[in-house]
């Protein structure tokens, strides 16, 4: 005891930057994301390989029953999925993270030859491009709607959109999706469903054309649309119970005493801090969103992760799902990383708090 | 077990007096109603309108008529009765989910408020880590190893992967209520934890708890709608996710005549869904007079 005071008397200022390293906000959350990606790691080893009746367990049992001796089964499904059965567990473990860690997903089972890895580089970008897009026009949608509805508390417009974002919050995306398609394309055939399939009409070649860009924007509208209405109700009920707490405050009251325009006091004293709560929805949101893209990318065929994730899952194509599910999760732990730093920029007070506990 | 009888009676007073409120609330009483009807429908249904057993090739894809009141489907085979059998096992699901969810979540939330330190902190940094790793795709994936035949283990594992969040708000209310005086008043005399979590604590968030639970039960209905539409859970029985499948499968999208078959059971779906939001919602807006009162 008398030591350690001693030590940390004649060193205060190591102790100090520890203490600092320690309830820094950024560092917190970095060592978070990281911890999450790992636990991801090991959830998807666990299920490829330890658990009962794991992945390589039945892929061994399917082809041996598809005519394929026994030993060569084993040395297939092995090589599939990047993982020597012959060694230890916690060897095939620490090799298994290393090849996360090089981003060698191993190679398909269903489409021979072709890497995981690859294979995803290939959909990534029209997943990220649809979900990012579509999260930041509900965003924008949500707050203006949500203090529309606020602003006009028990008018018919309030009553009007609150029951609309209750209906739209309560519905299950793929239950909007297929009733789009139903109404616009079957019943009353506005949208030609079919001729939207995929990300791009076959024959367009990328490029900083006006032919691609509404060839691309032609073929994401409705994923668009129906992202959009699932997700924008519970955005306009958030903000709008926001911004009444907001309203209530007492530098609301003060600002109003002092005469200050309206348009002012919404967007400098009310907007800005109403929005603040929507920030943390904001990681939450985006594993939503990017769930919804496993039903609503294969509901349109649009070839993006969450439509190879949903075909590796029907055929039970194994190394390409732990390798989608690994790249998922990263990109949603990023995407939260992102909002917390975000967050933090915005309210002062979670930084200096460190960790906002 | 005396304070546990006691919470009982507080709790029946609690609901009785819910009650009571939502009748002035004609979005709860909707939902509500609906709600029971819906239950009462899928388990007594099937006793009354039993399930047919052949297809009837005559009467394949019927709009609306007398004899059919909402159309029949590809097999020729009654919607209305179909989907009147078809609920058990949504219900069953829905109602499992959220109940051994807000257990977890109760459990972790309340334990990890009164223990506070590191056991708190420990607790909510798993929580948050949890809480990132997006749910649907890993209850998929897992859902193609673990066999899902039966409602209880579907249940499970989707209880496991959706407490989190509410632990989260139960600790925050726990940590709010601790501070407040009667709370402190019962502390100080000494009744005895067990006493202040079941007659003092817990009857002041079972509105709250009821509302999450909901929350959780409409999700667990998305899912395990989901997970049939993917083809991961097994074709066993004919529920309301499986009539919308089998239906776009055959085709209904681009078939407009047999709209109905696919219309049918999306709208029972959504009409449950519904019924029990704008049940949450009403709760919400009894309990929390911040709501009701304008600025």
């Amino acid at each position: 005891m008398a030591t350690a005071t001693l030590s940390s008397l004649s060193r205060p200022g190591l102790l100090i930057w520890l203490e600092k390293i320690t309830n820094n906000f950024l560092l917190q959350r970095i060592v978070r994301a990281l911890l999450t990606i790992w636990i991801v790691t090991t959830i998807t080893f666990f299920v490829i390989r330890a658990m009962p009746g794991n992945a390589v367990d039945i892929l061994i049992q399917e082809l041996t029953a598809a005519g394929v001796s026994p030993d060569d089964a084993r040395n297939q499904a092995a090589a599939l999925l990047n993982i020597n059965l012959d060694a230890p567990a916690h060897e095939q473990y620490i090799e298994y993270v290393g090849n996360v860690l090089r981003a060698d997903l191993g190679n398909s089972y269903k489409s021979r030859g072709l890497k995981v890895s690859e294979m995803i580089a290939q959909v990534l970008p029209w997943t990220l491009f649809s979900v990012g897009l579509s999260l930041l026009i509900t965003f924008m949608l949500g707050i203006m709607l949500g203090a529309i509805m606020a602003y006009k508390r028990d008018t018919w417009i309030d009553h009007l959109l609150s029951n609309l974002a209750a209906t739209l919050d309560a519905v299950s995306p793929y239950l909007i999706g297929l009733l789009i398609i139903l109404l616009l394309g079957v019943l009353w055939k506005i949208v030609p469903i079919t001729e939207m399939r995929g990300a791009l009409s076959p024959g367009i070649q990328p490029g900083f054309s006006l032919e691609f860009f509404a060839d691309v924007l032609n073929h994401v509208k409705i994923l668009l649309l129906v992202y959009v209405l699932s997700s924008v109700g519970s955005w306009m009920l958030i903000m709008k119970s926001s911004t009444i707490t907001t309203l209530g405050e007492d530098y609301v009251t003060v600002a109003r005493a002092r005469g200050l325009p309206d348009l002012r006091i919404l967007t400098a004293y009310v907007g800005r801090n109403a929005t603040l709560p929507l920030f943390t929805r904001l990681a939450i949101s985006v594993g939503f969103a990017v769930g919804g893209s496993l039903l609503l990318e294969s509901l349109f065929t649009y070839r993006g992760v969450g439509f190879l994730l949903a075909r590796a899952i029907a055929e039970r194509d194994y190394p390409v799902m732990q390798g989608v599910f690994l790249v998922i999760t990263m990109a949603v732990v990023f995407a939260n990383l992102f909002a917390d730093f975000l967050y933090g920029w915005l309210d002062p007070r979670i930084r200096i708090a460190g960790g906002g506990n | 077990m005396n304070a546990l009888q006691d919470t009982l009676a507080r709790t029946g007073r609690e609901t009785l007096k819910t009650l009571k409120l939502l009748t002035r609330n004609k979005m709860g009483l909707f939902g509500f109603v609906m709600t029971i009807l819906i239950i009462l429908l899928s388990f007594g249904g099937p006793l009354v309108w039993p399930p047919e057993a052949s297809a009837n090739v005559e009467d394949i894809n019927l709009g609306i008529s007398a004899k059919h009141w909402l159309g029949t489907d590809f097999q020729g085979q009654d919607n209305l009765r179909k989907v009147i059998n078809g609920g058990k096992d949504i219900v069953t699901v829905a109602f499992l989910t959220g109940i051994l969810a807000t257990l977890l979540g109760v459990i972790v939330g309340s334990v990890s408020a009164f223990l506070g330190g590191r056991v708190d902190s420990l607790l909510m940094e798993l929580v948050n880590i949890w809480l990132t790793i997006p749910k649907f795709p890993l209850l998929a994936v897992t859902a193609t190893v673990v066999k899902l035949n039966d409602p209880v283990t579907l249940s499970l594992l989707m209880a496991f992967l959706d407490w989190p969040s509410l632990s989260r708000q139960i600790r925050s209310q726990v940590l709010s209520l601790k501070q407040r005086d009667y709370i402190e008043a019962a502390m100080m005399l000494d009744l005895g934890t067990r006493n202040i979590i079941f007659s003092e604590l817990l009857p002041n968030m079972m509105s709250f708890i009821t509302i999450s639970m909901i929350g959780i039960m409409t999700f667990a209905i998305y899912q395990q709608t989901s997970l049939v539409f993917l083809g991961i859970v097994p074709y066993s029985s004919a529920n309301w996710g499986v009539m919308i499948s089998a239906a776009e499968r055959r085709g209904v999208l681009f078939n407009p005549q047999a709209a109905w078959s696919i219309l049918v059971p999306m709208g029972a779906i959504v009409l449950f869904q519904l019924a029990l939001i704008s049940f949450a919602r009403s709760l919400d807006e009894v309990f929390n007079p911040r709501l009701r009162t304008t600025v």
